[in-house]
């Protein structure tokens, strides 16, 4: 039952300034080149963006690759006039809704199913072959069942992703209730600590680290399953706005739904790494940001 | 002058720890399995202080993990207070011998853990667990956490960690191996200072001939592995004690030779055999 698991980046003692410079770099906070990395970054962009309207306006057709400047009237246009599928942000909303709801069930079922089964050996043996199953089953296609199951509402993108969120979180709580160290534990029950104790400040702390490397990805598996689950069939959401661009070979508009999903999983990002800074403040500082790429 | 009991007579009602034949064997991945202890007889009265010394791997942490109940013996009977040990006994106290200290809280929470995990409110455990750390020298160190202090530091946090449930068996494996010298002696007389007159009965294991005699009302001798009790030396150095003058004493020289007499040829065993496995 080890299968998919991410390894938290363990809190290796490292050197102060190399601890320092790696994290600043992941982060782009480097002080005292962030003007050139910046520069550069930008550079690169305008590069990239540059040459592909330069491209798209001489040799490629743009009908196949679009340009960026489609892209941004497609953007101008959703923003400004909607879409056909009515407001821009009332399609973000529903997509974000479906995405935030399939995650935090998921997480928190992941969570409790993964420690509680990493704690009861018995347990986990009988349900081993079980869990492998269901975790071997293509995910994606579940959607379409989900559409059978539950309606082109919102309900059957939560659960689609639900199932993705859910056995990428729980396969790492489940390793991390394991790797509880021993001690910690026959400490705490020397001192008093009945079981619910012992889950509340031993097992599922020690787990945190598992737990938040798993989530990393989560939101980003939510996002996907959202989308997915939109395509499957739905009225409303980023998904379907994509899937209609498909439709009316319009490259812009499946770019800019792109543009507008990666917005959001870097925002969610981001927030997961406040709450994993929160959460890990106790550690000492390493480059536990690396999780995040 | 020094007394040489093989074991103190069966268990009377006053035994705070009594070990009869205690013999614990670990199922090792090739289904053979391993000894570690054999036929233990130990008695440890209330308000008693009794050092164990053995060479390295014999069973010492192995025999204190079956009075505290973590571990259930394979043979043999495992008694505390007049009741057999079939859960972890009230009033147990262990320091291990591994770091056990929560990384993820700070001191002042670690040392009030025993405290709130009893039910005292957070107020008052804190209260409490600040008045230890003073105990333990560490006052000021409230905030921090275990990765921020050293060694040394963090042993002194899991101290008072096992201090502040004021057990009346005290387990310390090993428990100032990872001190300076001078802050050993300082918390080895303090150990001394906190013990008398709390009627605890205190098993301390150690690799350290002076810390044990010094300490002790008993010095128990265990063989190499499988351990079982070869030798217990009688201490009979007056209290209170000053851990750094009584070893300078001609009594304290005696002792200190009679248990290392008895120890030399369990640690030459033991060598032995590390040399045979090496070659
Ligand atoms: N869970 C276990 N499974 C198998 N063998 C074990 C286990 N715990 C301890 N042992 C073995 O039992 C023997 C005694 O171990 P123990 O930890 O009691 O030694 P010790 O006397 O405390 O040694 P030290 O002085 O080095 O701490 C060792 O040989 C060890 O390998
Ligand atoms: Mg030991």
């Amino acid at each position: 039952m080890s299968l998919d698991v991410r390894a938290p980046v363990q809190s290796a003692p490292e050197s102060a300034p190399a601890r320092r410079s790696a994290v600043g770099f992941l982060l782009g906070r480097t002080s005292h080149a962030s003007y050139v990395v910046n520069g550069v970054r930008v550079a690169l962009v305008v590069v990239w963006l540059g040459s592909w309207e330069l491209a798209a306006r001489t040799v490629v057709d743009p009908f196949y690759y679009s340009m960026p400047s489609k892209i941004w009237d497609k953007l101008v246009i959703w923003f400004t006039d909607g879409t056909s599928q009515g407001s821009i942000w009332s399609n973000i909303a529903i997509t974000l809704e479906e995405a935030v709801l399939g995650f935090l069930i998921g997480t928190l079922a992941g969570v409790v199913l993964g420690v509680v089964l990493g704690r009861s050996r018995f347990t986990a043996e009988v349900l081993a072959p079980f869990i492998k199953g269901a975790n071997a089953i293509p995910r994606i296609v579940l959607a379409s069942l989900f559409v059978i199951w539950f309606g082109l509402g919102m309900s059957s993108k939560v659960a689609t992703a639900f199932v993705l969120v859910f056995f990428a979180v729980f396969f790492n709580a489940f390793q991390g209730a394991r790797e509880v160290d021993k001690v910690l534990v026959d400490n705490a029950r020397i001192l008093g600590a009945s079981r619910w104790d012992l889950m509340r400040t031993i097992i599922l702390p020690s787990a945190t680290s598992w737990i938040l490397a798993s989530m990393h990805v989560a939101f980003g598996f939510a996002l996907i399953g959202a989308i997915v689950g939109e395509f499957t069939g739905a009225d409303k959401g980023l998904g379907i706005l994509i899937n209609h661009s498909q439709g009316n070979f319009d490259a812009a508009g499946i770019y800019a739904g792109m543009l507008i999903t990666t917005v959001l999983a870097l925002v969610a990002e981001w927030l997961i790494t406040l709450l994993e800074k929160r959460l890990t403040s106790w550690r000492p500082p390493a480059v536990s940001q690396a999780a995040a790429i | 002058m020094t007394q040489i009991t093989s074991s103190s007579p069966p268990g009377t009602a006053t035994a705070a720890i009594c070990l009869r034949g205690a013999t614990k064997r670990f199922t090792t991945l090739d289904g053979a399995g391993f000894t570690a202890i054999r036929d233990v007889d130990l008695d440890v009265a209330a308000g008693e202080f009794v050092s164990v010394v053995g060479p390295t791997g014999c069973g010492k942490s192995t025999t204190l993990s079956l009075v505290s109940g973590l571990e259930p013996p394979s043979a043999g009977t495992v008694t505390v207070h007049g009741a057999h040990v079939t859960s972890i006994p009230d009033g147990v106290g262990y320091m291990f011998q591994a770091d056990a200290v929560l990384p993820w809280k700070n001191v002042l929470d670690n040392v009030a853990l025993g405290l709130r995990y009893r039910g005292v409110s957070k107020a008052e455990a804190h209260a409490r667990a600040r008045d230890w750390l003073g105990r333990v020298g560490l006052t000021g160190f409230e905030d921090r956490y275990p990765h921020q202090l050293s060694g040394g530091m963090r042993k002194r946090v899991a101290m008072a960690q096992t201090l502040i449930t004021e057990p009346d068996l005290l387990l310390l494996d090993e428990p100032f191996g990872a001190l300076d010298v001078q802050t050993r002696e300082l918390m080895q007389n303090e150990l001394l200072e906190l013990w008398s007159g709390t009627g605890a009965a205190v098993v301390f294991v150690t690799h350290d001939l002076t810390e044990a005699i010094s300490l002790a009302d008993r010095v128990v001798v265990m063989t190499a592995g499988p351990a079982t009790v070869k030798d217990v030396v009688t201490i009979d150095l007056p209290r209170p004690r000053d851990v750094e003058e009584i070893r300078l004493t001609p009594e304290f020289v005696e002792l200190y030779k009679r248990v290392w007499d008895s120890l030399r040829e369990e640690v030459e065993i033991t060598r032995a055999r590390g040399a045979s496995h090496v070659a």
